[in-house]
Parts: structure tokens; C-alpha cells; sequence
């Protein structure tokens, strides 16, 4: 069963990476290198350690982003979630947040924040913090009320229903907001060192098309591509384990 | 020895205590009048049916025992005590099961006593004590969605048991399942009775389940909501389950139910 999966994966990747090489070698475009080449550059950047080095750049925004992201974008959706007055005050800031076209608002970080580290967590957590919020403020509201009802006639107090019945009902929807916020906030951290300064990926990105190197520049979306999978996949994994079970669907509803 | 049965069932009003009397309970929601003035009493160790037709509050009857909705006037009295919210001495078993789908049938058996604080193994001892009872040894690790719909009903029943309640307040619970599982569960219910020193409310739509089961049957009557009449089958309730149904009462009560209630089905 599983290795049944895998080889689909594998499949599917084989797909995807013969469908690039055979694009490369066309050529469809001058600058679309194949899928050969790329890889060469990626192996090269490996070796030499500069896509170390550019990641050590990178992440540090995208790390700090998602982990407030994470926290406080959970923290105020359960707020909202479970307060009607709080839902009136805050949702439509995230409402408008999700909407916003980031790029014209990076003018004005970087004139309130300079171009450090501070402005592109901003762009981080912009990009991540909304859909976080309102997927886990919406799963808090929609938890089954009857067993909110189940929990208190069987005695629970507030914060049992929160931690036995709410958090649990929500964690699905609140996983695949988290999901959905990581993918964003790895869209942030690139957008904010192509748009601020060029630092990490993001310089390798800008430094390689300037200078036509397009299998490094390639090579280097291809490694973002695979962190954001692997980070997903983790958590994933990280939610299997703390919710078991809840794969398993609703019978109640 | 019949005729001394006999004397003695029809003593047993007299001199059964109360365990959950309603006084005087006035529900509405917005403009809807669910129960007006209800006045009814429970005895202890007893079972008692509520038999309604759809809408007539029997739920909301069953939710202001059990403290979960407030009445609008009246008092609940449980064990002397007037009701005020939830309390450690009223179990519920609800209709739609209410399980958590995220946990296995132990931890669901046991979600009472964990709420309570109590250790985990002590309260898994208990809870696997009343997932035999019910039938169902060897599923303490099956989660709520492997399960029929009977199973679950009798995962709901078993939680309630688990917490050890003097008081059970049983919504429809035989709804889920078929008609053998369901005369199945019938009998278990006679002898959980006879065996538990506990009271029994229990709401049904079966009027042959209402008096197979009952002690007492409380009919209730919508639009406005009162009881009707209460009806307490004397003879044949001694006389050994396989017999009940052909019992020349049982029978009678049943058609006398009908009587009255079929006017509110048209
Ligand atoms: N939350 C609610 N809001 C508004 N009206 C309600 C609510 N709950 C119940 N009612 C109304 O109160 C009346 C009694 O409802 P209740 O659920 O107690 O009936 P019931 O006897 O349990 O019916 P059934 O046998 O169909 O379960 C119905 O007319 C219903 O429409
Ligand atoms: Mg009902």
C-alpha cells in the first residue's frame, strides 16, 4: 500500500522532470534551461556551499515569519473563533490583509522598517498570517455543538472544552490553514529579497538572470520547490501525531 | 404468589421515593412554546418513558433534568437538590451518540471520568469494565467511524454508565439501530434496571418499546405542551421478558396508547 504510493510519487515526479528536460532541450525558450542542467548547477551549488550559505540567509526570515505566523495566527483565530465581539474587530483586518496587493505595500515597510530583517518577516508573516487566522477561526466556529453540549452535561469546564473538544474538532482545517500559510510564507520570504535586498535565495535568483546563468537560477527555485514540500510533508507528519485519529472523519456530523 | 405481586406493584407508588421531580417548567424559544407548566415525577429506580409525538419538548424536557438548558420558570428537583446546571448525579446518552470521532471507544467510554480528573488507570479500568457490559470486549481500541451505528449507540450508553450517575437520561437511544439489535437492547435495558439501583428517564417514539420497557409512561401532548396521562403497567413486568409481549395488559396498554395519541398524527 504504501510502497504503492511511493512509486506513484515517483511516477509522477519522473513525469514532471521528463516533461522539463524534454521543454529544456526544445528549447521553448532561450532561458528555460533543461532539467540536466539544472540539476548540474544545483550539484555545483551543493558542493561549493554557497546554497548553504544563501539558506542560512533566507530562512532566517521565513523561520521567525512562520513560527509568529504560526503562534500568534492560531492564538487570535481562537480568539475570533470563539468571541463575537473580537470576530466584528478583527476579521475584516485579515479579510483586507489576504487581499492586499503585497508588492505595493512593500514600499511602505521598508520605509518604516529599513530593509532588514524586521521588514521581511513582515512580508512573511503578511503573507501567512491571514489564511492561518481565518481557516482556524472558522473551524473554532464551526465545532459540533452537540458535543460542546456532550462535554459540559458530562461536567467539563471552559478550558476542557477548548482543549478536549474545540481544539480537537478544529485541528483539521486549522492544519491545512497551516499548510496553506507555510506555502505563503515561503512566496513571502523569496518576494521579500527579490523586493528589499537582494540576500540568500533571493540574490541567487537575481545575481544568476543578470548574468544569464539560468540553470543556477533555476536550480535555485527547484530547491525552494523541494524545502516547501519537505516542510509540508513534515507537518504532516507532525499532525498525524498529535491528532490520531482525526484522519479517521466525523461520524457525528 | 401472583396476587401478592400484584398487591405489591400496586403499592409501589405510595412508597417509592422521588429522584427527579419537574415543577412547574416553562420553556419557549422566541415564540415557540416548547413546555408550559409541566409538573412530573420520577421514581427512584425506576424506569420511566416520555411518549410523544415529534415536537412535543420531550428533548427539551430531557435537556432542562439534565441542566444543560434553563427553563424559563419552574424548578427541577434531583434528589432533593434543585438543578442549577450539569451535575455529577444526571448522565446523558444522546440521540446523535455525540462521540469524539478523534477518540478510540476507550478513551470515549472514559471521556466522563477524565473530565473529572480521574487517573487514567483507574478510569480505563472502569471504562473497559462498561465496554463489556454493553457488549462490546474487544473494541476498546476501535475508533467511533469503524463502528455501526449500533455499536456507537452503545458507546454513548456505556459512558454514561462509566461516570456512575444515580439518574440516566436516555434521548431516543434505540433509534440507530435495527429492529432485532434494538429488542436486544431492550432486554439489556430491563436488566440494567433491575440490576442498577439507578433512574431511568428514557424518550422514545415506540409506543411498544415505551411499554415493554417502562415502569411508568408519561404521555406527553404538543400545542401546548402538557402531560396527558401517565400510565403504569402493573401486572406483567414481573412476569419474565419473553412473556411481556404477549401479555393480554401489555396489549391493552398499547392500544390505549394509541387511542390517544392517533388524533395527533393526522
Ligand atoms: N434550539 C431551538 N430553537 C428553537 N426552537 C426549538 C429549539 N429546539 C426545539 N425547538 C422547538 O421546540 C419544540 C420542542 O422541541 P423538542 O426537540 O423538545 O421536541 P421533541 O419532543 O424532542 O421532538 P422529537 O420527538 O421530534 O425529537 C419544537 O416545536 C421545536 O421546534
Ligand atoms: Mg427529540
Amino acid at each position: 500500500m504504501t510502497n504503492r504510493s511511493l512509486m506513484l510519487k515517483l511516477l509522477s515526479a519522473f513525469l514532471v522532470f521528463g516533461a522539463w528536460e524534454i521543454a529544456g532541450r526544445i528549447p521553448i525558450s532561450y532561458a528555460f534551461p533543461t532539467f540536466v542542467e539544472s540539476m548540474a548547477a544545483l550539484a555545483r551549488m551543493t558542493f561549493d556551499g554557497s546554497i548553504f550559505h544563501a539558506y542560512g540567509e533566507t530562512l532566517k526570515p521565513l523561520i521567525v515569519g512562520v513560527a509568529i505566523s504560526t503562534v500568534l495566527g492560531i492564538g487570535l483565530g481562537l480568539w475570533i473563533g470563539l468571541s463575537e465581539r473580537f470576530e466584528w474587530l478583527f476579521s475584516p483586518i485579515f479579510i483586507v490583509m489576504q487581499a492586499a496587493p503585497l508588492a505595493a505595500l512593500i514600499p511602505l515597510l521598508v520605509m518604516a522598517y529599513g530593509i532588514g530583517l524586521t521588514s521581511k518577516v513582515f512580508v512573511v508573516c503578511i503573507m501567512a498570517m491571514p489564511v492561518i487566522v481565518l481557516s482556524t477561526s472558522s473551524a473554532v466556529r464551526n465545532t459540533p455543538a452537540s458535543l460542546k453540549e456532550m462535554a459540559t452535561s458530562f461536567l467539563a469546564r471552559d478550558h476542557h472544552v477548548l482543549l478536549k473538544i474545540v481544539i480537537p474538532a478544529a485541528s483539521p482545517v486549522i492544519f491545512s490553514g497551516l499548510r496553506l500559510g507555510v506555502s505563503a510564507g515561503f512566496i513571502g520570504a523569496i518576494l521579500a529579497e527579490l523586493k528589499i535586498t537582494p540576500t540568500g535565495v533571493g540574490d541567487i535568483i537575481t545575481y544568476s538572470r543578470s548574468i544569464a546563468d539560468y540553470p543556477s537560477m533555476y536550480a535555485a527555485i527547484f530547491s525552494i520547490i523541494v524545502l516547501a514540500v519537505l516542510f509540508l510533508n513534515l507537518l504532516e507528519k507532525i499532525e498525524n501525531l498529535l491528532f490520531k485519529g482525526n484522519d479517521r472523519g466525523y461520524v457525528t456530523d | 404468589m401472583s396476587q401478592t405481586n400484584k398487591a405489591f406493584s400496586d403499592a409501589r407508588p405510595l412508597d417509592q421515593e422521588i429522584a427527579v421531580s419537574v415543577r412547574g417548567v416553562s420553556k419557549n424559544y422566541g415564540s415557540v412554546v416548547a413546555l408550559k407548566d409541566m409538573t412530573l415525577e420520577f421514581p427512584r429506580g425506576q424506569l420511566t418513558s416520555l411518549l410523544g409525538p415529534s415536537g412535543c419538548g420531550k428533548t427539551t424536557l430531557l435537556k432542562i433534568i439534565a441542566g444543560l438548558l434553563k427553563p424559563d420558570s419552574g424548578e427541577i428537583i434531583v434528589n432533593g437538590k434543585p438543578v442549577v446546571g450539569p451535575g455529577p448525579n444526571r448522565s446523558f446518552v444522546f440521540q446523535d451518540f455525540a462521540l469524539l470521532p478523534w477518540a478510540n471507544v476507550m478513551r470515549n467510554v472514559a471521556f466522563g471520568l477524565e473530565l473529572r480528573g480521574v487517573a487514567k488507570s483507574e478510569r480505563e479500568a472502569k471504562a473497559a469494565k462498561y465496554i463489556k457490559d454493553v457488549g462490546l470486549g474487544g473494541f476498546e481500541k476501535a475508533y467511533p467511524h469503524e463502528l455501526s451505528g449500533g455499536m456507537r449507540q452503545r458507546v454513548g450508553l456505556a459512558r454514561a454508565l462509566a461516570v456512575d450517575s444515580r439518574v440516566l437520561l436516555l434521548d431516543e437511544p434505540f433509534s440507530a439501530v435495527d429492529e432485532q439489535t434494538r429488542r436486544k437492547f431492550q432486554e439489556d435495558l430491563l436488566a440494567l434496571v433491575a440490576n442498577e439501583n439507578k433512574t431511568f428517564i428514557f424518550v422514545t417514539h415506540s409506543i411498544e418499546e415505551a411499554v415493554y420497557v417502562s415502569d411508568q409512561i408519561a404521555i406527553l401532548l404538543p400545542r401546548p405542551s402538557r402531560v396527558s396521562e401517565i400510565i403504569r403497567p402493573t401486572s406483567f413486568r414481573s412476569k419474565g421478558v419473553e412473556n411481556i409481549r404477549r401479555d393480554p395488559e401489555y396489549l391493552d396498554i398499547v392500544d390505549e396508547i394509541w387511542a390517544s395519541l392517533r388524533s395527533y398524527v393526522e
